[in-house]
């Protein structure tokens, strides 16, 4: 065979699983059989796609440590056929998987800055790899700084890690819910309100943002009025994907593919057409 | 393809008796020869076993939702323009298998779908089709990862192009630069002639294999005449087309417009059937589709065409993303003209009328680049140019 073919999953293992919420599991896998086997091996922001044998096959992103290169970690949010399917998966049981595929949060470039990693619902997956490696190399960056909003109490994801972060003295971490209840004492309302709050210096920060679409909009607006440059903003988009290699037209957004230009962007090259209904 | 190593290989003359022998001999080489044939009314594309099998004698008239054949006064064997169908569904199948898996004790093997021994050879593919066949080229094999069975069924195929002799009701290609004249990557390019009782074909070689099959057909050497005939016949035909889209800044002037309250007039028409992405050469989208025997012992993945104007397509928490018809045609309209150009670098249409031909209530690419055009207001909040933010 001359070459391989990209649509080909490998298959491999499940090696744990962990309910994370009641609808929300983590998976750890073992890496695709052609992944290098030294750390890392695949970069913060990225994502494979996952196949439910039978069912079918969904991008799903890393959550997992970079310098972990024995096993691949993901949390799914069991929303529908395929994804249900995939959180049903026990130790020991197969999976295919292909990847990784997209582009990285931009973790090099911002070196020496502060850095803001804001943080909507379940899109504190895709952006757990990129706070391990910030953590891993504190040193490097200038205040580090975690604002993540979820709609409820209950819904907080990776609970017991968010408590561990912000014990730390070099991280700042505010947590928000749209509803409190119960004996909540933290912030109420929408993670962009925590922007204003935060202490960082916009003309040296760089944003990592994910969540909701309507979420990152808000966001990226605080951050405007913060003063943060459209440059130094990257957002993690999602679109409905089937081949995650460019071939099958489905991830489209504006001039761009997300599987093959994001799913992370810089702002300023999405920022025409985030306002754009339907696009 | 290769161009053939000696450049100047002269044009030679086939006869109607010798495309024969050009069929007979792609066959004994083991190819797969497909061309035009008529079936349900409409030129299509199938195997062909001789030259009897081709619509002689066969033209049509095509405008905007309208396709009907008519009968010519000669005995043409290309005499018609291009139909419903496209390469693209022998390069690219509407249904394909990609892999199946099976389980193996507590594991899954995952098996690749055979690959197509036979090579396949296209008979009268035009020039907006090679034109085409170029562009998915850009898309299945041009970026980092390689389209497996695309290429597979690409790599060894053998092109006899022929340019247009006669226009069809809706082809704009002569706008668009690639065609009448069959252009590109061919091995042989053919323009019939037809007149006072002559038929034969005006070859033009294009590559080493097509110059080794050539050295086998009876043929002659053309000569000037005959050439500056065939020339003619062509630039007949671009004379006569009666569409066109502007050359320059199409891309530039959708995505400004964006909000262009034109989008909800042609959604008012638009049934958003997605006939124009299915006979569209260059609409290259699909889905997969899982499967399983009951007991989950094998499950395949077939891969299918889709298109951008079914609700699923950009299906995404619940809903679709593009939830009205007016998104859809957007959508399409859009990637086919603008964005094509920056995520493969050309557009992506090679002005072949079928979109406007089987749109089953005529809407008409070319009329409604001319109606942004003709009021354009600048909604689309972006600067394309750069890529900077211009609130
Ligand atoms: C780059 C990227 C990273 C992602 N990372 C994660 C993650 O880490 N954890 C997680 O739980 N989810 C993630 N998602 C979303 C996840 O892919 C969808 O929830 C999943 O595809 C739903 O499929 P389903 O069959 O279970 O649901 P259904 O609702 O039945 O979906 C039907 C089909 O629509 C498509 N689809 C539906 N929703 C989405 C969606 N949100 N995104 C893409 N395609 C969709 C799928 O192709 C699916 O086959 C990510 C999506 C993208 C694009
Ligand atoms: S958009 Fe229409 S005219 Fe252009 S290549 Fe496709 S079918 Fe032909
Ligand atoms: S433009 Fe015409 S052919 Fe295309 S989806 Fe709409 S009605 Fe169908
Ligand atoms: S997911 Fe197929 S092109 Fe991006």
């Amino acid at each position: 065979m001359p070459m391989s073919d990209p649509m080909l999953p490998q298959v491999v293992r499940v090696l744990r699983r962990r309910r994370e919420l009641p609808e929300v599991w983590t998976l750890e896998i073992e890496p695709a059989s052609d992944a290098a086997a030294d750390a890392p091996n695949f970069e913060p922001g990225q994502f494979n796609m996952l196949t439910a044998f039978g069912v079918g096959e969904v991008p799903i992103s890393y959550s997992g440590d970079p310098q972990r290169s024995q096993r691949w970690v993901h949390t799914i949010r069991a929303v529908g056929a395929v994804s249900t399917a995939l959180t049903r998966l026990r130790a020991g049981d197969v999976l295919g998987v292909r990847g990784p595929f997209g582009s990285a949060w931009p973790l090099a470039a911002a070196e020496g800055r502060d850095v803001l990693v804001v943080a909507g619902g379940l899109g504190l997956a895709p952006l757990r790899p990129a706070i391990y490696r910030l953590l891993a190399q504190r040193r490097r960056y200038g205040r580090v700084t975690l604002l993540y909003g979820t709609r409820s109490p209950d819904d907080i994801l990776f609970r017991r890690e968010l408590e561990r972060w912000r014990r730390r003295l070099d991280v700042d971490v505010q947590v928000t819910v749209d509803h409190a209840v119960g004996d909540w004492h933290g912030h109420v309302g929408v993670v962009p309100a925590l922007i204003a709050r935060a202490d960082f210096d916009p003309a040296r920060t760089s944003a990592l943002v994910c969540g909701p679409e309507v979420m990152m909009r808000f966001t990226l607006a605080a951050l405007r009025t913060a003063g943060v440059a459209e440059t130094a903003i990257h957002l993690s988009m999602e679109r409905n994907m089937k081949c995650a290699v460019g071939l099958c037209g489905h991830c489209q957004f504006g001039p761009t593919l997300v599987c093959r230009d994001g799913a992370v962007y810089r702002s300023d090259l999405l920022a025409p057409y985030l306002p754009i209904r339907e696009l | 393809m290769n161009p053939p190593a000696d450049a100047d290989v002269s044009p030679a003359v086939l006869t109607v008796d010798g495309f024969q022998c050009l069929i007979d001999e792609l066959q004994r080489r083991g190819y797969r020869v497909i061309g035009p044939t008529v079936a349900d009314g409409a030129i299509v594309y199938d195997d062909l076993a001789s030259v009897d099998a081709l619509p002689r004698g066969v033209g049509d008239a095509q405008d905007a939702g309208r396709y009907r054949l008519t009968r010519r006064d000669d005995e043409a064997l290309f005499g018609y323009a291009v139909g419903p169908h496209s390469w693209k569904r022998f390069l690219n199948p509407p249904r394909l298998k990609l892999w199946s898996s099976r389980r193996e004790g507590d594991g899954v093997r995952v098996e690749p779908a055979p690959e197509p021994r036979q090579p396949l050879a296209f008979i009268g593919v035009r020039g907006c089709e090679l034109r085409a066949i170029a562009i998915q080229d850009r898309v299945f094999l041009g970026g980092r990862y390689v389209d497996r069975p695309y290429d597979v069924r690409r790599r060894g195929a053998f092109i006899v192009a022929v340019s247009c002799g006669t226009a069809g009701g809706t082809c704009f290609c002569t706008s668009m630069g690639s065609g009448p004249r069959a252009q590109g990557d061919f091995d042989l390019a053919l323009t019939e002639i037809v007149d006072a009782g002559e038929h034969h074909f005006v070859v033009e070689v294009g590559s080493d294999a097509g110059r080794e099959i050539m050295a086998q057909l009876p043929s002659r050497d053309a000569t000037s005449a005959d050439c500056r005939q065939a020339e003619r016949i062509v630039a007949a035909t671009a004379a006569s087309m009666g569409r066109s889209l502007p050359a320059e800044g199409v891309r530039e002037l959708l995505l400004d417009n964006l909000d262009h309250p034109r989008w909800d007039q042609v959604a008012e028409r638009c049934l958003s059937c997605a006939n124009c992405t299915m006979v569209c050469p260059t609409c290259f989208c699909s889905s997969v589709e899982d499967s399983s025997d009951l007991a989950s012992e094998e499950t395949a993945r077939e891969r299918r065409w889709d298109s951008c104007f079914t609700t699923d397509f950009a299906y995404l928490h619940g809903g679709s993303v593009r939830a009205t018809t007016r998104a859809r045609y957007r959508q399409w309209m859009t990637h086919k003209l603008a964005t094509w150009i920056d995520q493969f670098g050309s557009s992506g249409c090679v002005g072949c009328g079928r979109c406007i031909t089987w749109c089953p209530v005529g809407i008409d690419i070319t009329e409604e680049v001319r109606a942004i055009a003709a009021a354009p207001a600048r909604t689309g909040g972006s600067d394309h140019a750069d890529g900077h933010a211009q609130d």
